[in-house]
């Protein structure tokens, strides 16, 4: 028995420095200027890698060594203060090493450079909203309350430098390649956490509060965005993109977003209060849906969510909870979004909220559930 | 229970400082069944009803971590395991193993048990608020299990129950779930905080003679520095559960900011939901130690007797103990690096953070030292012993990740922490539990567990763990975030992560299975098992040298015990071999033993039932 656990704890130590070498699971290849955290992290495993290591075979060597046999008697000893006070020595040396790098980073991670360029994240139950400052360089004001419909980021309309400030259309933020970009970290319902795994670095985003972190994108590419901090039953579906663009792709862009404004867009023009970009059926709706955090829960492409898919439902039976059924026509969708405990399809759980939409906005969404297809 | 009487210690004298009440001396105790076994002011049977208790909650939370396996190893395949039912597992799941598995077994289990047993006291000093304390903790299992049964089910807050959104919509069980548990909570801590006082308070009036505080085992010292943790820690849970309840509740504005909730404007304005976090690790923190202390002190005394040799550096132990505890109320804020707090903050618990490895690393070191030169019998408790210090070991130094800021917050809320948590205050607790049960077993019960179906077990769940916590630390580092119900169309996660997670989730199967092989053990043993006699593994401390195997009511019989020596008096030549019990006098050697039985100062080995001798 003592050989057996010996071999094993050999065999885990060993197998744990194969397995980090040989495993297909490692990080992401860095996008960003924090090659110094890759390195402190490199650090941190050779340093644990070892204590890891040597510990387990000393216990080996030790379990063998002095296994049981018959007429063995075990040292009467105490202790030795002399070893341990060499053992907190080297424990602590090897701390030092660990935090004197790791500080260090961390004082650049959270001192940003000046000419930084300013992007806001706004995080929503289930979804990410994007706005970066217009050409007078300021984000305008921003507060829950001026949150509507159609100001999903509460910008304060009284606030000049909100006018120009552009508001990015759907769930795909670009940054310019090698400038450093300063995130403005904002949530308006629940905690979120602006993750991109290959940036290394990120923040949650707290109601009531602004945070923020800074990053410089090295390599150009389209990234996944996710969030980090449990937000709700729509955690896994709160996705979005950054596409990191060289400067030149990156301005030609940031010419086709609108601005809070509506008016002059670095380019084009937009009615207030209007989305802009090239009109579709039942936009108006899919950009509420967004907004309200539907397609969370109710996916565009059949696939099963919180809730019903919403592909090919207008039209189609659905079976109810407590045995009936019903046609799916517009009387059935509007109220099953404002008062969705009515009339709950069989096999869903009951934990829709109900959406409290205005007239006008019930008659977007519908328009734009008859559209999926 | 309240008669008056002049404590009687091994050398006839009068009980100077004797703490109150403990307990009547033996013969004196309650005879009928609802006295002795259920309504039980007696601490081995609160002991057991805690254990029981706990054992029970810690089933229901195995098979809950199964079913979220399910969903994350084969996802959509169990239909049953929706987004909302998936939180409310993993929510439930944390809740159950961190507060109402690991802290009632190793304070109420572990500590009522084996307190006044080890420091030679008759019973709790508070034997009436000790009842107390079972009853309330099994009134907050009660509540809490209910939460299951409620409108909306329990919360799916996450088990850190993070306001704004343990009481928002889009939150399952913001209905009454949410409210069930906070109420739960509460009336655990309230039974936390009866035990506590209990348990420091024995700890300090009633030790027998010759018990000083540096002759105590580390279990007992363990148990005494988590009780205190407990103690000053419990308090901010409290008030923060109190805050959101009105905050749920009343509308109040504690930790709610302004908020618009799925398109509504919410009464709420300027409270801040930083103030739960720091409160709750305020909290959390010490709550990782308050489960972890009492395993090291286990731990320490397993390894000691097994390996028939004294605990190496025993007061570098007891003050390791100590500054960890007091250093466990310094680093909480390291959960929230990437909270939104001033970053400065970082600064200051990265440092206070890896500066309480150096002491926790010394306790690592000095366990495998005390290996080194010793005679390693690798019974059952061993083996769970030797476990706990490699699971132990990888979790710990993944704390230097996570500790170290800039090295946390790419891993912050990955797989790397689900790793990280569960092998450091998740597997290697449990390992420490399963030892200590083996341990003490044959004194709770008077007879062994089954050596083989232990030994299974042990490995079983032991290569089980690395099995499935191991590779998920390169889940993490590839940046797979937790707390996701699924992994759907993300293009960074390639399909193999989706197969090493089917892999674990085989793998958690299989252990979660094998925990049968532990209950069944109990079950039959308890009847069946060999009888054990009063100290079968032969151990110098305290516990092993009751009277009567079980310990009869009052433990000690007519005479409290006097302690000579420390608890690890190990490779002497003592009367039974190798060890010394700390309660034989310095001038009883092994030739003199008749003689010495027969004079008051060696202690209650003359009290010793025929039969129950000290070799196994």
């Amino acid at each position: 028995m003592a050989i057996a656990l010996a071999v094993v704890l050999v065999l885990i130590a060993a197998g744990a420095v194969v397995f980090h070498f040989a495993s297909p699971w490692q990080q992401l290849p860095i996008a960003s200027n924090w090659h110094a955290m890759d390195d402190a992290l490199w650090l941190t495993f050779v340093i644990t890698g070892v204590a890891f290591v040597l510990l387990h075979l000393f216990v080996a060597w030790a379990l063998v060594r002095y296994r049981h046999r018959a007429g063995h008697r075990a040292s009467a000893e105490h202790g030795n203060r002399r070893l341990e006070w060499w053992l907190i020595g080297i424990t602590t040396a090897g701390i030092i090493g660990l935090l004197a790098p790791g500080l260090t980073v961390y004082a650049r991670l959270i001192d940003p450079p000046a000419g930084a360029q300013v992007f806001e994240v706004m995080g929503q139950q289930w979804q990410w909203h994007y706005r970066l400052p217009g050409r007078d360089g300021r984000l305008g004001a921003a507060a829950a309350g001026f949150v509507t419909g159609a100001n999903p980021f509460g910008i304060d309309p009284q606030d000049a430098y909100g006018q120009d400030d552009v508001l990015v259309q759907g769930q795909e933020l670009h940054l310019p390649l090698n400038r450093p970009a300063l995130a403005q970290l904002r949530a308006q319902d629940v905690l979120h956490d602006f993750y991109v795994p290959q940036f290394r670095t990120r923040m949650n985003m707290v109601p009531g509060m602004v945070t923020h972190f800074w990053f410089t994108p090295e390599r150009a590419g389209r990234y996944e965005v996710l969030c980090a901090q449990l937000c709700g039953v729509g955690h896994a579906n709160m996705r979005s993109w950054v596409v990191i663009d060289e400067p030149a792709v990156y301005a030609g862009w940031l010419a086709r977003q609108p601005t809070f404004g509506g008016g002059t867009a670095p380019g084009r023009a937009g009615t207030p209060g209007v989305p802009g970009g090239p009109a579709e059926p039942g936009k108006l709706g899919r950009l509420l849906a967004q907004q309200k955090g539907c397609v969370a829960c109710h996916s565009v492409d059949g696939s099963r969510g919180v809730g019903p898919s919403w592909k090919g439902l207008y039209g189609s039976t659905e079976a109810l909870e407590g045995g009936a059924t019903a046609k799916v026509d517009d009387a059935y969708l509007r109220q099953a979004i404002n008062a969705p405990q009515a009339a709950v399809v069989r096999g869903y759980p009951p934990v829709m909220p109900p959406a409290g939409l205005s007239e006008a906005e019930l008659a977007a969404v519908v328009e734009y559930i008859k559209t999926v297809h | 229970m309240s008669d008056e009487i002049r404590e009687r210690h091994g050398e006839g004298d009068d009980a100077a400082g004797e703490g109150g009440d403990g307990g009547a001396p033996h013969g004196h105790g309650p005879t009928g069944f609802w006295t002795r076994y259920v309504w039980s002011q007696d601490h081995k049977i609160i002991a057991i009803q805690y254990t029981l208790v706990a054992l029970v909650v810690g089933v229901i939370g195995i098979v809950l971590s199964d079913l979220m396996r399910l969903q994350l190893g084969f996802p959509g395949k169990f239909a049953f395991i929706d987004p909302a039912s998936y939180y409310q597992f993993i929510t439930m799941h944390g809740m159950i193993m961190v507060i109402y598995l690991l802290t009632a077994i190793f304070l109420g289990g572990f500590g009522n048990y084996l307190i006044p047993l080890m420091v030679g006291a008759r019973d709790m000093v508070f034997p009436y608020l000790n009842m107390l304390s079972f009853w309330f903790y099994l009134l907050a299992v009660l509540i809490l299990l209910g939460s299951f049964f409620v409108p909306g089910g329990p919360t799916g807050a996450g088990w850190t129950l993070y306001p704004p959104q343990a009481i928002l919509p889009g939150t399952p069980g913001v209905e009454a779930g949410i409210v069930v548990m906070l109420v739960s909570l509460l009336v655990f801590i309230a039974a936390a905080t009866m035990g506590g006082l209990n348990y420091v308070t024995t700890i300090l009036q009633a030790r027998t003679r010759g018990m000083t505080l540096m002759r105590m085992p580390l279990t007992v010292w363990g148990i005494f520095i988590a009780t205190i943790l407990a103690l000053l820690a419990f308090p901010a849970l409290f008030v923060s559960g109190v805050m959101m309840l009105l905050d749920r509740v009343l509308g109040t504005s504690f930790f709610m900011p302004a908020i618009v909730s799925m398109g509504q404007p919410l009464g709420y304005s300027g409270g801040s939901p930083l103030l739960f976090q720091h409160l709750f690790w305020f909290f959390g923190h010490p709550e990782v130690y308050i489960v972890a202390l009492p395993a090291f002190g286990i731990i320490s005394d397993l390894i000691s007797v097994h390996a028939r040799k004294c605990i190496f550096g025993y007061r570098m132990m007891v003050w390791a103990i100590v500054i960890i505890g007091a250093l466990s109320f310094v680093v909480w804020a390291h959960h929230m690096y990437v909270s939104g707090m001033h970053p400065w903050f970082g600064f200051f618990f990265a440092v206070s953070t890896l500066v309480i490895a150096v002491p926790t690393a010394l306790k690592v070191y000095n366990w495998t030292l005390t290996l080194w030169r010793g005679d390693i019998h690798l019974t059952a408790p061993m083996l769970f012993a030797l476990g706990f210090i490699s699971t132990f070991l990888i979790g710990g130094l993944t704390g230097l990740f996570l500790g170290n800021v800039s090295v946390d917050i790419p891993l912050s809320n990955t797989y790397f922490v689900v790793a990280h948590f569960h092998m450091v205050m998740g597997v290697s607790p449990v390992l420490a539990v399963f030892g200590g049960i083996y341990h003490w077993y044959p004194k709770v019960t008077g007879r062994m567990l089954h050596e083989g179906l232990a030994q299974l077990h042990f490995w079983i769940t032991f290569l089980g763990a690395y099995a499935i916590f191991f590779p998920m630390h390169y889940l993490g580092l590839l940046g797979m975030p937790r707390r996701y119900y699924a992994y759907d169309n993300y293009s960074f996660i390639p399909p193999s992560a989706q197969s090493l997670n089917a892999f674990i989730t085989v793998a958690a199967l299989v252990v979660g299975v094998a925990q049968l092989l532990f209950l069944a053990n109990l079950a039959w043993s308890a009847r069946r098992g060999r009888p054990a006699g009063a100290n079968p593994w032969r151990a110098g401390s305290l516990e092993w040298q009751t009277p009567q195997t079980p310990p009869a009511h009052g433990n000690w019989g007519e005479r409290l015990p006097v302690v000579y020596r420390g608890p690890y008096s190990y490779g002497h030549s003592g009367p039974d071999g190798d060890y010394m019990p700390q309660n034989v006098g310095p001038d009883t050697g092994p030739g003199e033993r008749e003689e010495g039985d027969r004079r008051p100062g060696s202690g209650t080995d003359a009290l010793r039932p025929a039969g129950e001798g000290g070799l196994a």
